[in-house]
């Protein structure tokens, strides 16, 4: 099951389309090296893009575990890292007093050992899982939290190590494959971005979204691809405050064989308008005429390039 | 990618590898001339890369420096220019040692467009200080031209003749200025002597202390820490009696507490924390004399707010950001499209707070488009004149608000 890591970019590129990923090249440049140089890969971009797909397709792919981070404002270690279990520890001081036990330096080495520490995510990442691969770490969406805790990922991110005051410093011995993203609602600090080979997921052109669609949503039929993709590029000019995303093309999609379509018309573009604008500002400029003069455009335009 | 550029492969044929290994450090000098933070490590990192991806495939090699030297998107601009120039002939640079900024574009190859000037200013040499009245002097022109078309009121705003009694007056008020917004309550925790809630962690580290035959509770509670302040200032014609106090202001606050995010607009939103970050007052003015273009001009407040909505809400709104609109309402566009900026902007924030320095004459009503428009969307509306008002903005921002918009009935009334 386990696939070794890619050696070229090429290999990288087959790696990810054997997992249902379209990427361009240069994405997969960045990945190559991250995953040559040990180094986390830092993914910023909208919304629905296809920053977290990355990491589940490369898990995948390499036969790996995932472990998901999602971040979260308020986010700590004890949730993140580590938690000491309290209640075993509290059993246990109670059960040594009981046996009489007054040593304190022994009853502090006992209950502060690796047998009543909670791993959490980032702590779990450290370790090989049970074939000795190092996992894949998934750090979803860091601009939510708070500084603090960029802070603190720090020493993760650069010498994949985590000190724990009562026990000592914890390093992988294989470093994980680390993948961070952001939606950038936030800047996230350049300390970290440092650490990190980093790449801006835009969104495709029409060719590749096109791609993406024949794999993501299959029984689409080709009409109907060829018109969602160029009827979803055409918005993606509009002056909109949420541009659609990939995502959202493969929902409406989807959405559309659902409804039996083989071919856009007004309505059901009206109707369904919400599967691919996510603000009612941006619904209801686009609903109506607007919608329908896009439809035309993309006809007239599919019908001048095929004839 | 041009045909005739040379291609990173021929180049290793031609020079020997150190070579490469010592362009790449050309490379990446050039980058930091250019203003984008690229240190020792990062220059090894690219050469570390370089050597993992090769040198037979151009594409390969511009993503392999692009995912070491650009860290934000709106730097792969600067570095697409730099490698186009840079790697098409890595001599460009040693050419370009003594040849003036103007002759640049006569010697390199035709560019679709001409190259940023941060980029043509980090390929040229330094200019010696006593050049840099030319070089200010070149910065002008440069400006005018580039907004020629524009139907702006280019004006540079002079805060030389600021007079020294009126500097000592401002730093000796603003030095008291602080802005105690109301505290948010964070989900992280700090230890507290008030019993809330039992701090485990603490509480075993303490039990073993005492040998664990008793155990001392400790107790934690919720952090608080103010929140993420953005400010939008207006510096239109009709402002600028008051923008130079309010840059004063906006500096203080900025070097006050983290997290703090100012823009100013006029016809076009400028976003200058990074320039008022500076801890010297003067600088930090004239830098952003520099960055402003639209000084003293005509009033899009709907625009602005649009471009503000569009580009930067999501960027600096997140974790409930107060957001304070410094204003005289005055629209040049009547307040077209006001309304549904000034909607949305109500909606991503935490709370809307309006400085208007018009309120200081007694009667004011609101009565222009553009304040008929704002006024329904914020939270609260204060006058911002003089220190007094600025006081008293001080004071009613330090009081937690009970709700949205508390104290605006009166207001809505006279509308």
């Amino acid at each position: 099951m386990a696939t070794p890591i890619p050696e070229s970019v090429e290999a990288v590129l087959d790696l990810l389309t054997k997992g249902k990923y379209v990427a361009d090249r240069s994405l997969a440049t960045a990945l190559f090296l991250a995953l040559k140089l040990n180094r986390p890969l830092f993914l910023e971009g909208e919304a629905g893009v296809g920053k977290t797909e990355i990491a589940k397709v490369l898990a995948d792919s390499l036969g790996r575990r995932l472990i998901r981070l999602q971040c979260y404002e308020g986010l700590d270690i004890s949730s993140a890292v580590y938690e000491w279990n309290y209640s075993l520890q509290m059993i246990d001081i109670r059960i040594s007093e009981a046996t009489g036990d007054r040593d304190r330096k022994r009853i502090e080495e006992g209950i502060f050992s690796e047998r009543f520490l909670i791993k959490r995510p980032l702590l779990q990442a450290l370790e090989p899982d049970i074939s000795g691969l190092a996992p894949v770490l998934l750090i979803d969406e860091l601009d939510r939290t708070d500084e603090p805790f960029e802070a603190f990922l720090l020493e993760v991110l650069s010498d994949f190590q985590i000190t724990i005051p009562e026990i000592g410093t914890i390093t992988a011995e294989t470093p994980p494959i680390v993948v961070v993203t952001s939606n950038r609602t936030r800047e996230i600090h350049d300390a970290i971005k440092r650490r990190c080979f980093y790449f801006w997921v835009d969104y495709p052109d029409s060719k590749r979204e096109l791609e993406i669609l024949n794999i993501k949503a299959p029984d689409a039929g080709e009409n109907l691809s060829r018109q969602v993709v160029a009827f979803v590029q055409k918005l993606r000019d509009k002056d909109l405050f949420k541009l659609p995303g990939v995502s959202e093309t493969i929902d409406w999609t989807n959405a559309l064989v659902q409804l039996d379509k083989i071919d856009l018309d007004p309505e059901t573009v009206n109707a369904s308008l919400g599967v691919l604008l996510k603000y009612q500002d941006d619904i209801e400029k686009i609903r109506g005429s607007e919608a329908a003069a896009i439809l035309d455009q993309v006809k007239a335009e599919l019908a001048a390039l095929h004839g | 990618m041009t045909d005739k550029a040379l291609s990173p492969l021929d180049l290793l044929n031609q020079l020997e590898g150190s070579r490469l290994v010592a362009n790449i450090m050309h490379f990446g000098r050039i980058l930091r001339a250019a203003g984008l933070p690229v240190g020792t490590g990062k220059i090894l990192d690219a050469v570390n890369a370089v050597c993992e991806i090769g040198i037979g495939n151009r594409t390969d090699f511009y993503w392999a420096l692009h995912a070491v030297f650009v860290d934000r998107r709106d730097r792969h601009e600067m570095f697409d220019q730099a490698f186009h120039i840079f790697w098409r002939d890595p001599k460009i640079m040693e050419r370009m040692m003594g040849i003036m900024l103007p002759q640049i574009d006569g010697a390199a190859p035709i560019e679709a467009e001409p190259p940023s000037r941060r980029i043509q200013d980090a390929l040229s040499p330094k200019n010696d200080g006593d050049d840099d009245e030319r070089e200010r002097d070149e910065e002008l022109e440069f400006d005018a031209a580039m907004t020629a078309s524009a139907r702006e009121l280019l004006q540079e705003m002079d805060f030389e003749d600021m007079s020294a009694d009126e500097i000592a007056r401002a730093k000796a008020a603003i030095a008291r200025m602080r802005l105690p917004l109301a505290e948010v309550v964070t989900r992280r925790f700090e230890p507290t002597t008030r019993h809330r809630r039992i701090d485990m962690r603490a509480t075993l580290r303490a039990a073993l202390r005492s040998g664990g035959g008793m155990i001392p509770l400790r107790f934690r509670d919720r952090r608080t820490r103010p929140p993420p302040l953005v400010i939008l200032c207006d510096i239109s014609g009709s402002m600028s009696r008051y923008t130079r106090m309010f840059i004063h202001f906006m500096h203080t606050l900025t070097n006050d507490r983290d997290r703090v995010h100012t823009f100013l607009f006029g016809t076009r939103l400028t976003n200058v924390t990074r320039y008022l970050r500076h801890k010297d007052i003067d600088v930090a003015l004239a830098k952003v004399t520099d960055a402003v273009e639209d000084w003293s001009g005509g009033t899009r407040i709907g625009d602005s707010l649009r471009d503000f909505n569009m580009h930067w809400s999501r960027r600096v709104l997140g974790q409930g950001a107060v957001v304070i609109l410094i204003s005289d309402g005055l629209d040049r566009d009547a307040g077209r499209g006001l309304t549904e900026e000034m909607d949305r902007l109500h909606k991503s924030c935490r709370r809307l707070i309006w400085l208007n320095p018009l309120l200081r004459f007694e009667g004011f009503e609101p009565k222009s488009q553009g304040i008929r428009a704002i006024l329904p969307r914020v939270d609260d509306f204060r006058p911002v004149h003089n220190l007094q008002s600025l006081g008293e903005l001080i004071e009613a921002l330090s009081r937690p608000p009970s709700r949205r918009r508390e104290g605006m009935e009166e207001w809505l009334k006279a509308m």
